[in-house]
């Protein structure tokens, strides 16, 4: 193998299209996505490339008494055969905390974790030789239940999760428990509703398996050509595992086919790298879609216990609410998931007394990280179920009620912190709950238009109709004095055009278009080209995630393009090249014993949105179609009013999901549905149309006054879905997915 | 792996006879998921696409001959979804339309999966399985033909070649259950005639037992029947349902299906 | 390896490769015949981002053998149109939105274009129905059913 570095097939450049902040622009990445023609991570090919593939434990909890490679190392076509003994340098990695293996050391703690890796040149014959490795497994029980979690042998003795100003909880298996104390948490009310609810694991589901390519430089360093959130992170967590400096290892965007917080964590990273070290040739992973349900973090599963306290007149006067999230074998971001939960468990409501838990617990289910919503869908669907109860109880309509209690600038939130940005809680509800659904629809009709759809189960007979409303909100950039940040550099020429660089990580959320955008309205030019997307010449851009790089972009963009201008006229022209690094307003940590603000704000801003949702429900048979659904959220600007609606749209067909059909079953911590045929997620029978309204209230401190808007639509959509149930069947349903068990039988 | 593709019957059996490890592929909706997923390995596979004595259909005698190489599409026709309404309102919740254009009848039977969608609407219809092999020729009824999950009664060097139908010309409908509004796989599902020929009422249920199970009746203990037809089905819990879920679900459809046919 | 070779027609073009006898047609076209646009999402036939034309049959290509496509003809999205020269079904996806990720949209492509071959002006049932085997994780499938009326010329 040469030093020189194999041909990539190229990405179709990435044109620009006239459009500046705040008109509706088409894609620029649109024509080579219909074409066929956009390099997704699965799609690299190199020359002499060999195929990866990854053995994995077949248990949730076992001992590992023996590998044997020796049968494998010879087979035909196979090039390595690699196990922990083989990793170079650190022999964990994690997003937050390294108690993840790179391969399994002596203990795997889920089902999947990765044993060995093997390089062929065929994928079959890669997969033959994984076959041949050998591994003695002493089976242990797995932890199975997170509400016992804490009562059993600890599955991280040295307890990574400690000593990082978390409160201590001594108990075993828990990864992070806070408590927020607000007001008096004893304070009484008129009434009381509680109310007990559980969520199911969901999966991101995106359609684009992990993938990646591997390629050795020839000098001991590697590029990795990858579909991954976050370049930056991921080479900081890659590089120490192989013993080089994160300047040997370059990390590199290859398309994306969606992300929604489940490539935040390493799939194929540091195993491709690995191996293409070792073999001294470039090296290629594809996940099937079997092994990329256990190749990446899920949503927390939650039990959420709820007791809500209001005067006659409605006014909330005390919640109390006791949060467990299953974190799974591994911590990934349950830490921030568990603060995120606890932190917009009361919904956008003004509540002056209330007492929130909050406990992520480690177990051998599925490691549980980030996705869209990041612990605030949970506990939406719990707040709001408990809204309607409170409603019912006060003989108040239920949008009236939010409506009293709407959170707004100037309240507090329970963590003590002032609302001092946009917060248009009122608006949006008021919008959302003026949208007219369609008329209901008489009999008969297609059975592709009733509950049941294709399954030609009821001419109409079971058929109930019902209406839902929810409002939910979250924060918008990264929390909790992380010290968020985004780079952009922008090369201006001579001539006006300008390339610009910036390792936001597009992932089908138009990233690219923002900065586009951005650069078109600040320098005045169409002629801009964005460089690729990589740690190799431009600063990190930090996670797209949190709803933030919308935010994080159209500063650190803008800023590099204000300076650009600002030095080529200092210089009177000539070409310049200025990198620019943007920060959000300063966050602090809470406090680890009252989960109060330690400064001014542990969170940046806010987003919220209202929904009415309309279904129709069989009851006999417990199956459901959502008619409409109609929301009002607040975006602050949208930047580009087309990909704003197209979030909220997707976003929604998530939370549907949730509400009705997916979910990670697992039974003894083993996943038993990791397939497209029963993890269920909607088609295009299931969505139906959105009517959508954007609220723009501009935030004071954000670029251009743009909030993000993704996570927005897919916390709020499970509960106003599921409320809808609820009002078609009478029902409790006190957990998603609804099954069709609990509503007819 | 190797791959044979023989261009006639007789010559795709001679090669079954001669391997008989060796798998027939036509839809491939079912065998390419197996390889796909490193399920399944066999040491041959015989791509039976290229065979037409197993395309199409034709009358015999009052009977329809469907060859085992019919897709759901096709059966979705007009002319055959005529003669055998519940088989294509039981094809078009088969998968999605790539599914439906590619998957055959004789797969569904190959497979003889107990969510066969295809067999509940051929049980209701006393449809008769045409098997072949180097050996000769011989006809199962399909309640004979289906041994248990995912068994059949084929011997090794045999091939589903046909399914011959009387069509009943009765009233008839097929329901499928599925926690989504297209693409499931039956949590259960349900074929029900009222055959007044016979003085019968006919149903048969999928995904509620180890076999698609017939349930029959006198014409006129409708009444009784959702019942009957419940307490008939021997339904488990897996990742896709209950046992209690799809026994009262049956009762319902059966209820459902009877007020079609009836009407 | 055992390799068996396959001459197929693709896009217009005859084409020949060996192949794997395992191997899907999809993994022939993306890994062996350089046409990588039909994605590989789901390899079980759940999710039709994999869809071409077999001999102008919308199939998935995961579930086909490529061994069962040698003498055939195949189309893929690579055969639709050209940068220049977008199928009118292409340039509705890109005007109405309909591209997110985009991994199922050379999938979504293909079927619409089949779908307007067979029916013309498709009511929006018939084009839920019609697309119910391709699975969008991104959009909500309200933009794709927007591009579908563009390029059918339907107003909505």
């Amino acid at each position: 193998m040469s030093a020189t570095r194999p041909k990539i097939k190229a990405r179709p450049p990435t044109r620009p299209r006239l459009g500046k902040i705040g008109e509706s622009v088409p894609r620029s990445d649109g024509t080579p996505k219909v074409m066929g023609e956009f390099a997704y991570a699965s799609d690299l090919h190199a020359a002499d490339m060999l195929w990866g593939h990854t053995l994995r434990s077949p248990h949730a909890h076992a001992r590992i008494a023996e590998i044997d490679i020796s049968q494998a190392v010879g087979m035909p076509g196979v090039h390595a055969v690699l196990t922990h003994a083989d990793v170079p340098g650190r022999k964990t990695y994690g997003l937050e905390f390294t108690d993840q293996p790179v391969l399994a050391i002596d203990r795997v703690r889920y089902f999947g974790e990765p044993v060995a890796v093997v390089a062929a040149e065929h994928p079959e014959q890669a997969r033959r030789a994984a076959e041949a490795i050998r591994v003695v497994y002493e089976l242990l029980e797995p932890v199975a239940d997170p509400e016992r979690a804490t009562e059993m042998e600890p599955l991280h003795p040295d307890r990574p999760t400690m000593g990082h100003g978390y409160r201590d909880d001594p108990r075993s298996n828990v990864v992070r428990h806070m408590v927020i104390r607000h007001g008096d948490p004893e304070t009484a009310g008129d009434v009381t509703v509680d109310g007990v609810y559980e969520v199911g694991s969901q999966d991101q589901a995106f359609l684009g398996p992990e993938s990646g390519l591997a390629i050795p430089d020839g000098e001991g360093g590697v590029d990795i050509y990858v579909a991954t959130q976050w370049l930056h992170v991921d080479r900081d967590q890659v590089a120490p595992c192989l013993g080089l400096t994160v300047e040997q290892v370059r990390v590199h965007l290859a398309g994306v086919g969606g992300a929604f917080g489940g490539r935040e964590d390493l799939s194929m990273q540091i195993h491709g790298a690995l191996l293409a070290l070792h073999t001294n040739r470039p090296v290629k992973f594809v996940y099937n879609r079997e092994e990329s349900f256990t190749g990446h973090v899920h949503r927390h599963p939650a039990k959420i216990w709820c007791e809500h306290r209001a005067t006659r007149d409605g006014r909330i006067t005390c919640v109390r609410m006791r949060i467990l999230l299953d974190g799974g074998a591994y911590a990934s971001s349950s830490t921030t998931v568990t603060s995120n939960a606890a932190s917009f468990a009361l919904g956008p409501y003004r509540v002056d007394n209330a007492l929130i838990e909050s406990t992520s617990v480690y177990t051998n289910n599925p490691p549980c990280g980030a996705m869209r919503g990041f612990g605030a869908v949970q506990t939406c669907f719990a707040a709001e179920a408990q809204m309607d109860r409170l409603a019912a109880e006060l003989g108040i309509d239920p949008v009236e009620l939010r409506l009293l209690n709407a959170l707004a600038p100037g309240d507090y939130l329970p963590t003590g912190q002032l609302i001092d940005g946009a917060l248009p809680t009122a608006e949006v509800i008021r919008r959302a709950a003026a949208l007219e659904p369609p008329a209901p629809e008489g009999f008969p009709r297609d059975p592709i238009r009733l509950p049941g759809g294709a399954g030609n189960t009821t001419r109409g007979a079971g058929v109930h109709r019902g209406v839902g409303f929810a409002v939910g909100f979250k924060n918008i950039c990264y929390s909790e004095g992380f010290d968020d940040s985004c780079a952009a550099r922008v090369q201006l020429y001579a001539d006006g055009s300008a390339t610009v660089h910036c390792a936001a990580t597009e992932v089908g959320q138009g990233v690219t278009d923002v900065i586009l955008q951005v650069a078109r309205t600040e320098l005045g030019t169409d002629r801009i080209t964005l460089a690729p997307h990589t740690t190799a010449t431009v600063g990190s851009a930090g996670s797209a995630s949190a709803s933030r790089l919308t935010w994080m972009v159209s500063g650190a963009v803008r800023d590099a393009c204000r300076a650009a201008l600002e030095e080529q006229e200092r210089r009177e022209g000539g070409e310049v090249d200025v990198e620019r690094v943007h920060h959000h307003r300063p966050t602090t940590p809470l406090d680890p014993e009252t989960g109060q603000i330690t400064g001014e704000r542990a969170h940046v801003a806010l987003a919220v949105a209202a929904m009415r949702a309309v279904v129709e429900v069989d009851i006999d048979l417990g199956l459901t179609r959502v008619v409409w659904v109609g929301t009002a959220q607040d975006v602050g600007k949208a930047i580009n009013p087309q990909a704003v609606h197209g979030q909220i749209e997707g976003g929604t067909a998530q939370g549907l999901g949730l509400a009705l059909m997916e979910e990670i079953q697992t039974r003894d911590g083993r996943i038993v549905n990791a397939s497209f045929t029963d993890y269920l997620i909607p088609t295009a029978l299931d969505m139906p149309p959105v009517t959508v309204v954007l609220v723009e209230d501009p935030e004071p401190d954000a670029p251009y006054g743009a909030k993000g808007v993704g996570e927005p639509p897919a916390i709020v959509s499970v509960a106003a879905i599921a409320a809808a149930v609820r009002d078609a069947t009478g029902r409790a349903l006190t957990r998603v997915p609804i099954r069709a068990d609990d509503i007819c039988l | 792996m190797e791959v044979l593709t023989p261009r006639s019957l007789d010559d795709a059996l001679r090669l079954k006879a001669e391997l008989p490890a060796a798998r027939f592929v036509q839809g491939g909706t079912d065998v390419l998921v197996e390889l796909n997923f490193d399920r399944s390995r066999p040491a041959a596979l015989i791509n039976l696409n290229e065979v037409a004595e197993l395309r199409g259909f034709l009358r015999e005698n009052g009977a329809l001959v469907l060859g085992s190489g019919l897709t759901y599409a096709e059966l979705m026709q007009p002319e055959l979804a005529t003669a055998l309404p519940a088989l294509a309102e039981a094809s078009r919740t088969v998968g999605s339309p790539q599914i439906r254009n590619r998957g055959t009848i004789g797969g569904n039977l190959g497979t003889a999966s107990p969510a066969g969608d295809a067999l509940p609407p051929l049980l209701v219809e006393s449809a008769q399985v045409e098997i072949a092999s180097v050996r000769g020729r011989r006809a199962l009824p399909l309640a004979e033909f289906l041994v248990g999950p995912k068994r059949n009664a084929l011997e090794p060097d045999e091939l589903v070649v046909s399914i011959r139908i009387s069509p009943s010309g009765s009233r008839q409908t097929f329901m499928k259950v599925g926690p989504r509004n297209a693409m499931v796989i039956a949590v259960c599902s349900l074929a029900l005639s009222v055959d007044r020929e016979r003085g019968e009422l006919r149903a048969a249920f999928g995904s509620a037992g180890p076999v698609t199970g017939l349930v029959t009746a006198p014409l006129d203990e409708a009444e009784r029947f959702p019942a009957a037809v419940a307490a008939a089905a021997s339904p488990i819990d897996d990742v896709r349902g209950t046992a209690a879920y799809r026994r009262h679900a049956l009762r319902v459809l059966t209820g459902r299906a009877l007020e079609r046919c009836l009407a | 390896m055992p390799r068996l070779r396959i001459s197929l027609t693709i896009n217009g073009e005859p084409r020949e490769t060996d192949v794997w006898g395992g191997e899907s047609l999809l993994y022939a076209l993306r890994e062996r015949l350089d046409l990588p646009g039909s994605k590989n999402a789901c390899e079980q036939g759940e999710c039709g981002s994999c869809s071409v034309l077999l001999d102008g049959v919308l199939v998935c290509s995961c579930l086909v053998l490529a061994a069962q496509a040698d003498s055939h003809e195949v189309t893929t999205v690579e055969g639709l149109g050209a940068a220049d020269d977008l199928h009118r079904v292409q340039e509705a996806f890109v005007a109405a939105g309909a591209v997110q990720c985009g991994f199922c949209t050379p999938g979504l492509v293909v079927a619409t274009a089949d779908l307007l071959e067979r029916v013309p002006a498709p009511s929006d049932d018939e084009i839920r129905e019609a697309l119910s085997g391709n699975l969008c994780r991104c959009t909500g499938y309200q933009k794709i059913f927007d591009a579908v009326r563009l390029a059918a010329g339907i107003d909505a």
